[in-house]
């Protein structure tokens, strides 16, 4: 239970580089109605998000991981706080952030892998024509599913529709891919390959990713920076950094699974 | 870690160890996998087929019932209800007839499936135009159509237009409640991947929901459609012969009056082709384009 990476010195290495950061989640209280009550998902949660950042955001259920996203996807209003995509304040759902759904079935059913991707370039206005097709074309070899490019979604398996939605996402190279448990719905086997897959295209563009994930292993694997939300209401309880890619499978990725662990379920709620 | 003290336990059964082994899976590969179907199997796959041998049969009950029966006035056989068919396809009056009931059918159709239209619009925008089209269907779809023929004699006299008023009485009610109910099944994340490219409103609708909702927009329709066909039919045996040229409806009920029922059968026999026609041509094709293409239905 040594502690590791000193958090102090990290923050002060970011500090050297000073950029600016892209999305500001500035002390963000979350409330939404049930039947019969009123509840807390989150309560003043702050952090910042970097280009390029890997960015997790990880606790157990009902830490409201999935709420905050849905928030910076602008489908709700915080009930106090601020949400800043550069410097812009977010109100309403955008192209300038997709969303990765947990769901296979957010793909539009009646058209083909390549008319979804190329809908969603023509349905905001960010491409037309001959372009369009043309990057959807592009994505869609990335994720490795040319040959499926004319296939109704019914006819692809879980795993490559996760695949065309993420290429639909990156395909409208919006400000940050918000995905919310995107492979949480697979089988172990495929959303291993899938994380695999996804370090890699993000080897290739450096794209920004804010992730949602219950799993401890997924977060390191997947994010270069984590947040540690507490469930009930969901607070942040700490930022870490994650091991670099080279360090995998080490020492040191089995002592930070350790630390979050502990820091998780411990000492209970708080 | 490795050996629990638990297992000094005496009488703990162990799993029984047993060699490992790997085979090459790829030598015994060829057989088995493929298999071409029978005949049989390929012929009774096909749906028109079964279909087809089921009409045969009924059609073979029909005619032995009748000449068993030997009584034409009553119930005249297979092959003379084809011919009467034939006599009457071929002088052109059952031609005449049917397109008659099908153009008073077609503008109601339509017009029923404009109004509904125009409440389901009203009925997603609003919850009060919700429980409007809610209040609505459940006041007036479990009304018979032909129970407002009456009314309809009074306000719109004795045409065409109190059969087209009862048509869309008995069209409107099914299109908007199934139609409604299709936008509301659609699922949450579609909507919300909607919103994400920025769609809103009418965009929203026209390129999400009512693609999603399609299954149950086509059954509103189908249901609609036998609703106002069946209509048309009973509107026109009540009303008799309206405006100069009748429909199959007044076909029917002027060869009952004259007793000539080989024809009346020929006259259902060809509403009964419509139908058939209508199901398994205009309706299964557009199914096999668009929902069956698209996976949403098998």
């Amino acid at each position: 239970m040594t502690p590791d990476g000193n958090p102090v010195g990290a923050s002060a290495r970011n500090a050297l580089a000073a950029p600016q950061p892209l999305l500001e989640i500035d002390n963000v209280t979350l409330q939404y109605k049930t039947r019969e009550h009123l509840v807390t998902a989150t309560k003043q949660v702050s952090f910042k998000v970097y280009p390029s950042d890997r960015y997790i955001l990880l606790g157990p259920s009902g830490c409201g991981k999935s709420t905050l996203l849905k928030a910076i996807g602008g489908y709700m209003e915080p009930a106090s706080g601020v949400i800043r995509l550069k410097g812009q304040e977010v109100h309403q759902p955008g192209p300038d952030r997709m969303m990765v759904f947990q769901e296979f079935d957010q793909l539009l059913p009646w058209k083909t892998v390549r008319q979804n991707v190329e809908f969603a370039l023509n349905a905001s206005g960010r491409l037309r024509g001959a372009e369009a097709s043309e990057r959807a074309a592009y994505y869609i070899d990335k994720v490795g599913l040319s040959k499926f490019i004319d296939s109704y979604p019914h006819m692809l398996s879980g795993g490559m529709k996760q695949r065309v939605s993420i290429a639909r996402g990156m395909a409208m190279e919006p400000d940050v891919l918000l995905m919310d448990e995107p492979f949480a719905a697979l089988d172990a086997l495929t959303r291993r390959k899938m994380q695999d897959e996804l370090m890699r295209l993000w080897e290739d563009t450096r794209f920004t990713v804010l992730f949602v994930t219950h799993s401890i292993e997924e977060a390191i694997r997947i994010g270069n920076r984590i947040l540690l939300l507490s469930p009930h209401p969901g607070q942040v309880k700490a930022e870490l950094n994650s091991v670099p890619a080279e360090e995998m499978g080490t020492a040191s990725q089995a002592q930070l699974e350790q630390r979050i662990n502990d820091m998780l379920f411990a000492h209970g709620g708080h | 870690m490795n050996t629990p003290n638990i297992s000094s336990t005496p009488a703990r059964t162990q799993p029984f160890v047993r060699p490992e082994y790997v085979r090459d899976t790829q030598a015994q590969e060829q057989d088995q996998v493929l298999r071409p179907l029978s005949v049989f199997e390929t012929l009774y796959g096909q749906s028109w087929l079964r279909k087809t041998v089921i009409l045969i049969a009924l059609a073979l009950l029909w005619e032995l019932y009748g000449r068993w029966l030997n009584n034409p006035l009553l119930f005249p056989s297979f092959s003379e209800t084809v011919r009467a068919f034939y006599t009457d396809i071929a002088s052109g009056l059952l031609l005449k007839r049917a397109a008659s009931s099908l153009q008073t059918l077609l503008i109601g159709y339509g017009l029923g499936i404009a109004l509904a239209a125009l409440l389901t619009t009203v009925a997603i925008s609003s919850r009060i135009g919700t429980d409007l089209l809610e209040s609505l269907t459940s006041m007036f779809n479990p009304l018979p159509a032909i129970a407002l023929l009456p009314l309809a004699l009074i306000w719109f006299g004795l045409g065409t237009s109190s059969i087209i008023f009862v048509l869309v009485h008995s069209v409107m009610w099914a299109v908007a409640l199934n139609t409604h109910g299709g936008f509301r099944s659609v699922s949450k994340t579609l909507r919300m991947v909607g919103q994400n490219y920025g769609l809103g409103g009418f965009a929203l609708v026209g390129s999400i929901l009512i693609p999603a909702a399609f299954p149950s927009i086509l059954t509103g329709l189908k249901v609609g459609w036998a609703f106002a066909w069946r209509t048309l039919i009973a509107a026109e045996l009540v009303f008799g012969v309206s405006s100069g040229s009748g429909g199959l409806g007044w076909y029917i009920f002027e060869n009952r009056n004259q007793l000539e029922t080989a024809n009346v059968f020929a006259g259902l026999f060809f509403v009964i082709l419509i139908g058939l026609f209508v199901e398994n041509f205009i309706f299964a094709t557009i199914e096999k384009r668009t929902i069956h293409r698209w996976g949403m239905q098998h």
